[in-house]
């Protein structure tokens, strides 16, 4: 990887959720949905997030577009720290920074026809006449593949795949620099899920966009994406470029997550790692490397010592002890 | 026989005039069923009658409703008085058609007063959760603690002259828990959809969210349970007027007419001065209670 310039730098970032208990409702622990992560991201380029339910991947997106407020750590956008602001200082910086959500029903307001819909982060965040903002509502039910008469119409008349197209239009309106994909796919059906994928990479190359892309399809991640990072219940297991990541697995649980890809022939031999036991519970995680109750290659080490990520080469780094020198005792 | 026509004289097809179904709005839609429902349209005729009748009451009443006639006093129906007199010999029919005006007027500003505060208050409990929501709900389980009956006795006892005005804001203040309590549950329904961290997400202001996102997505339960209400709040004011702690005399309200025939002699021989305002408060009760249903229905059915 050659010098890219850094557009988000996230140092350290922690979400802890409360979880409150007993009669006076105090705090008895916490669920540590993003715990310690720390990534770059380039300008430029699709930064796929993968991991199972729970692992905090949909966490961290809403972390870092300050949907949540951060425990711990920094985030920095162009080198503006955003981890502290409030919503109001923040409002600035989201001209910059939107999302796709998930779920195409739910993340359009049901009320608001399309055209209000699309034209609404103009009207909080640009001073634009209403003629300018009609225009430009057109242009991008077009660039999205939508008809012009759809401005009139509302959610319910859409289906799943045309309403994430809206959610993109919508994303899309008061051209940002960086995009948050929250599974912006796995809701659909595979047939619209390639067109509604192709559509983003279209745009991307179109409005120079960044992507943080974040999904629990392997697949759609390998399409999608230039690098990819791993999660494991809250803390990033491993991240690289894709064809590193894709071909040369180094952290178990990447490797056991790639062997239960499913590969289109039959004939193929091939070796899958089956997981023991289930995703333990995020509010206790298992101490030293939160994978070691499930990991194949777990040690003593693995069960006292965090592992840290390490450097392995052309990118690709790996918070497991197997690739780290054992600490000199 | 020529009766064929020539080809080029077939009519063409009106090119279909792709006339785009017009769009509608989640709120057209639940109109349009609403519209369907016979029982609420039934609803929306009886008390249009009454509504009707409340506005051209001057037109209508054969005489003043609060004029003594002491020669008169408890007559029988004549032609000269169709329902008869009260104990003042005040004409019992205009004293129905004027105090048609008296419960739809209270029912229906009691209830915006009452919904003004409870989505004020339900609003932001909802919104800002944390200690502001503290604060109203315990505000709300504290008038909810205390009876009903017992708090709008006390308060109508203290104030010395009871007027319309006076007896709406006594009625909103003491009614407003329920709705706000049911605004803020939607409110938090609500604050998990995808579409709020949507807003959010672009910068919206506090107000905008809640002006442009959660409201617009409470009408329904908003429309329905001011419906209701309002036909719980005639009932009230009916009650209040009956146990003599309404409207005072001589303002006709159907609860004061049936106050007049509180008594055995009168239930008997009298049937005339009591059971039209009890229909006209059956009526108007039942009818909005038909549209409040309707309106629900037209609202809830997830299609």
């Amino acid at each position: 990887m050659a010098e890219k310039e850094k557009l988000l730098e996230i140092k350290n970032l922690k979400k802890y959720f409360p979880v409150k208990g007993g009669v006076l409702q105090r705090t008895i622990g916490h669920v540590k949905a993003v715990d310690d992560v720390s990534f770059d991201i380039f300008k430029g380029e699709t930064l796929g997030i993968v991991g199972e339910s729970g692992s905090g991947k949909s966490t961290l997106g809403r972390t870092i577009l300050k949907l949540l407020d951060p425990t711990e750590g920094s985030i920095l956008f162009e080198g503006n720290e955003l981890a502290k602001l409030s919503h109001r200082k923040m409002r600035p910086y989201r001209q910059n920074m939107q999302m796709v959500f998930q779920d195409p029903f739910a993340s359009l307001n049901p009320r608001m026809s399309i055209g209000e819909l699309i034209e609404e982060p103009m009207v909080v965040q640009q001073s634009m006449s209403k003629q300018e903002r009609k225009d430009k509502v057109v242009d991008l039910l077009r660039k999205v593949g939508l008809p012009e008469e759809a401005r009139e119409k509302y959610p319910h008349e859409f289906s799943g795949g045309q309403r994430q197209r809206i959610g993109i239009a919508r994303a899309l309106s008061i051209n940002p620099k960086f995009i948050i994909g929250d599974e912006p796919v796995s809701a659909l059906d595979v047939s619209v899920q390639s067109q509604v994928l192709n559509l983003m990479e279209d745009l991307q190359d179109e409005f120079d966009l960044t992507y943080l892309f974040i999904a629990h399809d392997l697949s759609v991640v390998k399409h999608i994406s230039d690098r990819v990072g791993v999660m494991y219940l809250g803390r990033l297991a491993e991240i690289g470029p894709k064809e590193k990541i894709y071909s040369n697995p180094l952290h178990p649980y990447t490797q056991a997550l790639l062997s239960a890809v499913p590969v289109p022939n039959v004939e193929t031999k091939r070796e899958k790692i089956y997981l023991k036991g289930e995703l333990p519970s995020p509010s206790n995680p298992p101490a030293g490397c939160t994978f070691h109750t499930r990991c194949p290659e777990a040690h003593e080490r693995c069960r006292l010592e965090k592992p840290e990520m390490v450097h392995q080469g052309e990118g690709q780094y790996v918070a497991c002890h197997l690739y780290t020198p054992a600490a000199v005792k | 026989m020529e009766t064929r026509v020539q080809p080029e004289m077939v009519p063409k097809p009106d090119i279909i005039e792709e006339k785009a179904p017009k769009s509608l709005s989640p709120f057209q839609l639940a109109m349009r069923r609403f519209l369907k429902n016979k029982l609420a349209i039934a609803g929306i005729g009886i008390l249009g009658f009454f509504v009707i009748i409340a506005i051209f009451a001057d037109v209508i009443a054969p005489h003043d409703p609060t004029a003594y006639d002491m020669y008169n006093i408890e007559a029988k129906a004549s032609s000269e008085h169709w329902l008869g007199t009260d104990s003042s010999g005040r004409d019992n029919f205009s004293r129905l058609i004027h105090g048609s005006r008296i419960s739809l007027t209270i029912g229906f500003f009691a209830m915006m007063f009452t919904i003004l505060i409870g989505v004020t208050l339900g609003s932001l409990a909802g919104y800002y959760g944390g200690k502001v929501d503290s604060v109203i709900m315990r505000a709300t389980d504290l008038m909810l603690i205390l009876p009903f009956l017992l708090l709008v006795l006390t308060i109508i006892a203290i104030l010395e002259r009871i007027n319309i005005g006076i007896f709406i804001v006594i009625i909103a203040f003491t009614t407003w828990p329920q709705i706000t309590r049911i605004i803020r549950a939607t409110f938090l329904s609500l604050r998990e959809k995808e579409f709020i961290l949507g807003a959010r997400s672009i910068g919206a202001s506090d107000a905008r969210i809640i002006f442009r996102h959660f409201l617009p997505n409470a009408v329904g339960p908003i429309i329905v349970n001011a419906t209701l209400m309002m036909a719980n709040l005639i009932i009230i004011e009916s009650a209040l007027s009956f146990i003599g702690f309404g409207i005072p005399q001589p303002t006709p309200t159907w609860g004061n007419m049936i106050t007049e025939a509180n008594s055995l002699r009168m239930l008997e021989g009298h049937w005339e001065a009591w059971l039209p305002p009890g229909l006209a408060i059956l009526l108007t009760v039942l009818a909005i209670n038909f549209i409040g249903d309707g309106l629900r229905d037209a609202f809830d059915s997830r299609s």
